[in-house]
């Protein structure tokens, strides 16, 4: 079969054309996150100020703390919740279920957002960390209960029906022969649930309260006032850590990284 | 008996966590914000209380004759709807050669090639926002060549950042792999020997293009055009900081009444308007791809 680029050389142009358009963003930001200048027009030299002074911003490494906590939280939880979601919705679907699993994710994030500032506050509960942790789970049930369904989806059934058989129960079974089946699904929408809430925005924005800040707030707040290459730096490590752990969880369960189009209607 | 009783009881200590939770955080919330959106906002913000001293309930749909009667907010929301319909053309226009290439490489490549498309969709958001704030700055390379061009022709520099334009150019890029995605699943599975067969019959690249792959793919345009659509009807982030004063979106006016002017009933009301919106708009979407594919058999 003759190559792609031959029989079809202006879709290839097309290709490349969009490739470009999706990476130079990208690269732009981490080149000029070593650039010796305070504006990101053009390369004047190889600098490591920039992240140096990241190291030394104490806002922006409390909102990293902040981060991290909540990744964490939101990670663990919404595992053990996705997981239970996605064997319900494997072994007996009901539509309730899949509705308010697959909704959060299939609707525009900002009415997440706006719903749970009105819950919260009319409830008089402190908006923080607790609420932000509160509202990404809620968000993250859905994708980790799409990546261990797919994950259920590929298994041998028999073999959990094989352990009953035996004499095992519910629990003994679950434990012993379907959990370490699916356990790289689980490890895969963990990681994929740390990297949906250290990146959230939207739902962070109108959850977090004047206070609390991470991450992407602390991003948030300073393009606002203008354009500085700390801001680049603290964008290639973020990119970075990102990369490194989506590329571990498509090892574990490949499929996951299109699992977002399970939404469709 | 006894078996049975344990399978449900099973089922509910399975599904019963996730859907308690979710119906506590998602569910109930929902419901509430459909609830302010017939009371009254409050005197500092928020809600007005629910009974006052005279004891009149406060339920009315004031908010939501506030949005069909002062034009401004239907003008918005309509500008909101041509910006996420023109995201989607541009995204169908730059995905599709992707899709096809990606769908038409072979076996080995395309795995790595599909995860290229949707690896910036994996890195932080904001950070995708900020890169077009540095490509469109206004002492950029883009910047100073399109001035240099415009000013060759006697006309004033414009600034490309906190335009519609900029806006607009985030809006793709930042969706392109929703509809990448779709499009890709659906083109993946067609089959060589239909497009053969057209050759044979004398069709040239053109007419193979329109009259085989473009109509067989049209139930990935439809899905892809739904997940772009969506989300890019509700974004806020992007006009509030690529665009300029007057290019607020929907999403924008939303977080105005909540952080800003505080008025929850009516900006319940937005929210509302914009989720029936999407929904019916997805609903659409899934009726006519539906439509298509019962009648395809027929045309076979």
């Amino acid at each position: 079969m003759p190559s792609v680029a031959r029989r079809f050389p202006w879709l290839w142009v097309a290709a490349s054309a969009g490739f470009l358009f999706l990476y130079l963003p990208l690269v732009i930001v981490v080149v000029y996150s070593f650039n010796d200048s305070r504006l990101n027009a053009e390369w004047v030299g190889f600098t490591l100020d920039w992240y140096r002074k990241l190291a030394e911003d104490a806002e922006m490494l409390s909102a990293a703390g902040n981060s991290l906590i909540i990744g964490i939280v939101t990670s663990v939880v919404s595992t053990i919740l996705g997981t239970m979601a996605g064997l319900a919705m494997y072994r007996h679907p009901s539509r309730l279920l899949s509705v308010l699993v697959l909704t959060p994710i299939a609707i525009p994030e900002i009415l997440m957002g706006v719903s749970l500032l009105i819950f919260f506050v009319l409830l008089n509960f402190t908006l923080g960390l607790i609420s932000v942790t509160l509202a990404h789970i809620a968000f993250c049930i859905g994708f980790v209960a799409i990546v261990v369904r797919s994950r259920l989806a590929g298994m041998d059934e028999s073999l959990t029906e094989a352990a009953r058989d035996c004499g095992a129960t519910p629990a003994q079974a679950f434990r012993h022969v379907t959990l370490p089946l699916i356990m790289p699904g689980v490890i895969a929408g963990a990681l994929m649930a740390f990297t949906l809430s250290i990146d959230d925005f939207v739902i962070t924005f109108f959850t977090a309260g004047a206070g609390t800040s991470t991450l992407p707030l602390q991003i948030y707040s300073m393009i606002k006032i203008s354009v500085t290459p700390e801001v680049n730096a603290i964008s290639t490590l973020l990119m970075l850590l990102t990369l490194a752990l989506i590329v571990i969880a498509s090892r574990l369960a490949p499929g996951i990284l299109e699992s977002s189009q399970e939404t469709t209607p | 008996m006894a078996a049975l009783a344990e399978t449900t009881k099973s089922r509910w200590l399975v599904s019963g966590p996730p859907l308690l939770y979710l119906i506590a955080f998602f569910a109930l919330p929902a419901l509430i914000m459909v609830l302010a959106s017939f009371r009254s906002p409050g005197e500092f913000g928020g809600l007005a209380p629910l009974v006052d001293t005279s004891g009149q309930v406060d339920l009315n749909v004031e908010s939501y004759t506030r949005f069909l009667t002062e034009p401004v907010y239907a003008q918005v929301f309509l500008k909101s709807v041509v910006v996420a319909l023109l995201t989607t053309l541009c995204c169908l226009l730059l995905g599709y050669p992707l899709a096809m290439v990606i769908a038409r490489s072979p076996k080995r490549r395309r795995d790595l090639l599909l995860l290229l498309v949707i690896l910036p969709f994996w890195s932080n958001f904001l950070i995708r926002v900020y890169a077009w704030m540095i490509i469109l700055g206004p002492q950029a390379m883009l910047s100073r060549a399109v001035n240099s061009v415009l000013a060759v022709a006697g006309i004033e520099p414009v600034s490309l950042l906190f335009s519609p334009f900029a806006v607009l150019v985030c809006l793709v890029y930042v969706h392109l792999p929703f509809m990448v995605l779709p499009l890709y699943a659906n083109l993946e599975k067609h089959d060589q020997a239909l497009l053969d067969a057209a050759q044979d019959l004398g069709a040239n690249g053109w007419q193979r293009f329109w009259k085989v792959t473009f109509p067989l793919s049209l139930p990935g345009v439809y899905a892809g055009a739904a997940l772009v659509f969506i989300p890019a009807l509700g974004i806020f982030a992007i006009p509030d900081i690529l665009g300029g004063p007057d290019d607020s979106l929907i999403g924008n006016l939303i977080k105005q009444q909540f952080l800003e002017t505080r008025d929850w009933p009516f900006g319940s009301v937005l929210s509302i308007v914009l989720t029936v919106a999407a929904l019916l708009l997805a609903g659409l979407v899934a009726w006519i791809g539906r439509a298509r594919t019962e009648k395809e058999p027929a045309r076979a």
